[in-house]
């Protein structure tokens, strides 16, 4: 790790501190009684310790390990996805080439910074192999949608989410041997602008923003989380190959995306249901609850940095 | 020693392979002495229920098996014997004479809770559960004093499909129910209806 990571974690180290300390004053100032809101927002500051711990861990193994961290990250996603959706007996074979073939295959590519190939594996050989797969049991029952279904799942939590170590693969002149800040870049600041968004709707929110879909987002929340989080992305620009208004544009765009993404896996939650994807993460709910922003901010951001900057 | 490593190897299996959840919607989780009644649609289906269960219940509770299928020497024997202590019941009713039912009174008498899967057989079709056998009736005639729980199994069909080899790493839930309250007088037909109801009511809406 060189002195600017180093920072970056002690900055973050930090603004956990904080949260933490705030958190407790509110515990104790609620006094006796059990409060929801309080205690969510404790699990969920514990929670982030563990999430920066993990991310800490991977970044000390360098490349390698964070393509394995995102790896397993993708696997749960893609599990939590899987399990929500209902398949039949017949998408035995389809399920299995996700789990045990495009997956490994994904990151195996992106390892080997393939990138012809990896940008184009799932989108077009697995979209064209798991209908086949799927055609092979004889059951037409829901047919399309089931063949849809697994693709999306695939597409959403191991193509989306392997577009962040992607960007490890790129030559980015002037930037060598940094790309991983580029990654906690893009990390920070769409968690940022969820955590932000979360933050200034508890404190201001009135109108909501998407009732059907996301009760707890307000417009206020919107605002104030995108602008607050686009703000801290300009300034965290000595991070990146980009200048200052350039960083900013960027985190506006990954904070829009990453909402728009809030949104859409809301209305995928709300269709079976359910209110989170799962339960690994204490507080915040499963892997998909926390990472809906990033599936969507991460290969646009990805490949807008390679066409301007590789 | 051997049997207590295998236990820990298979229940952590169980558990890292499928992030078995134990839902306690109706009871909770403590030491009273039970019949837990599940559907029944893999074989893995009284390993996950077992694995779920609080290591001191556990202990305490024995999966109820096929003889047919589980007394045959080797690996077998050895699982269901030394490591769940199961009861084997003889499906085929080879012995005449002889109730079919005794090896669990037994194990009841003995203080222990039961894993029972009143289906009989797995279900391999569409619908969601089949309907019930008569022992849990006669069971539940002989022993009044036994919290009969139902409890759901979850996705374990989707992860171990019949006839294939490869487990898919989907997350099952178990959704322990409320226990069954007697009424006096109920016949067995309405005893089965109102206990197999009460089992689908825990299950997820499938689409």
């Amino acid at each position: 790790m060189d002195n600017n990571t180093l920072l970056l974690f002690a900055g973050i180290g930090a603004l956990l501190l904080l949260a933490s300390l705030v958190g407790f004053v509110l515990k104790r100032r609620s006094g006796d009684q059990p409060n929801p809101v309080i205690d969510n927002l404790n699990a969920r500051i514990n929670a982030w310790w563990v999430m920066v711990l993990v991310i800490g861990i991977a970044f000390l193994f360098g490349n390698v390990g964070v393509v394995v961290l995102f790896y397993f990250v993708s696997f749960y996603a893609l599990r939590e996805f899987m399990t929500l959706t209902p398949t039949r007996r017949s998408d035995y074979p389809a399920l299995v080439a996700a789990f045990y073939f495009a997956l490994p295959m994904q990151y195996l590519l992106i390892a080997l910074g393939w990138y012809g190939l990896f940008a184009i594996f799932i989108p077009v050989y697995l979209f064209l192999l798991l209908p086949i797969l799927a055609s092979l049991g004889g059951d037409t029952t829901r047919y399309l949608e089931r063949a849809a279904k697994v693709q999306w799942g695939l597409m959403i939590a191991v193509y989306c989410i392997s577009s962040v170590p992607a960007l490890l693969t790129l030559d980015i002149p002037g930037y060598e041997g940094r790309n991983l800040l580029l990654i906690a870049w893009l990390i920070i600041v769409v968690q940022l602008s969820d955590v932000l968004q979360y933050v200034c709707g508890k404190l201001a929110g009135k109108h909501k923003i998407a009732p059907n879909l996301s009760p707890s987002k307000t417009v206020e929340g919107f605002i104030g989380g995108v602008a607050l989080a686009t703000l801290i992305g300009a300034m965290l620009c000595w991070i990146t190959p980009f200048a200052f208004w350039q960083a900013a544009l960027f985190a506006l765009l990954v904070c829009i995306l990453g909402f728009a993404g809030g949104l859409v896996m809301s209305a995928i939650k709300r269709d079976r249901g359910v209110k989170d994807w799962g339960h690994m993460i204490e507080g915040h709910g499963g892997m998909l609850d926390r990472l809906d922003s990033v599936c969507f901010a991460a290969p646009v951001f990805f490949h807008m940095v390679r066409y301007w900057w590789a | 020693m051997l049997a207590a490593l295998t236990a820990f190897a298979i229940t952590s299996a169980a558990r890292l392979l499928t992030g078995a959840r134990a839902l306690w919607l109706g009871s909770t989780a403590q030491a009273t002495q039970r019949l837990y009644y599940a559907n029944h649609s893999s074989h893995g289906d009284f390993v996950l229920l077992w694995a779920s269960l609080p290591p001191e219940l556990r202990k305490r509770t024995r999966p109820v098996a096929g003889a047919d299928y589980w007394q045959k020497p080797g690996v077998r024997s050895f699982l269901i014997n030394k490591v769940f202590n199961g009861v084997l019941v003889d499906r085929e009713r080879k012995e005449e004479g002889v109730n079919p039912l005794q090896a669990m009174l037994d194990a009841l008498d003995g203080g222990d809770s039961l894993i029972i899967f009143p289906e009989g057989t797995r279900n391999l079709g569409d619908e969601p559960l089949l309907p019930f056998k008569s022992g849990l009736y006669h069971l539940a005639q002989a022993r009044p004093d036994v919290e009969l729980v139902p409890v759901w199994i979850a996705n374990l069909n989707r992860v171990m499909p019949k006839g294939r080899a490869l487990p898919l790493p989907l997350l099952c839930t178990l959704s322990f129910g409320a226990a069954l309250e007697p009424i006096e007088g109920e016949g067995k037909d309405a005893f089965l209806e109102r206990a197999r109801n009460a089992l689908l009511a825990l299950a997820p809406e499938e689409a």
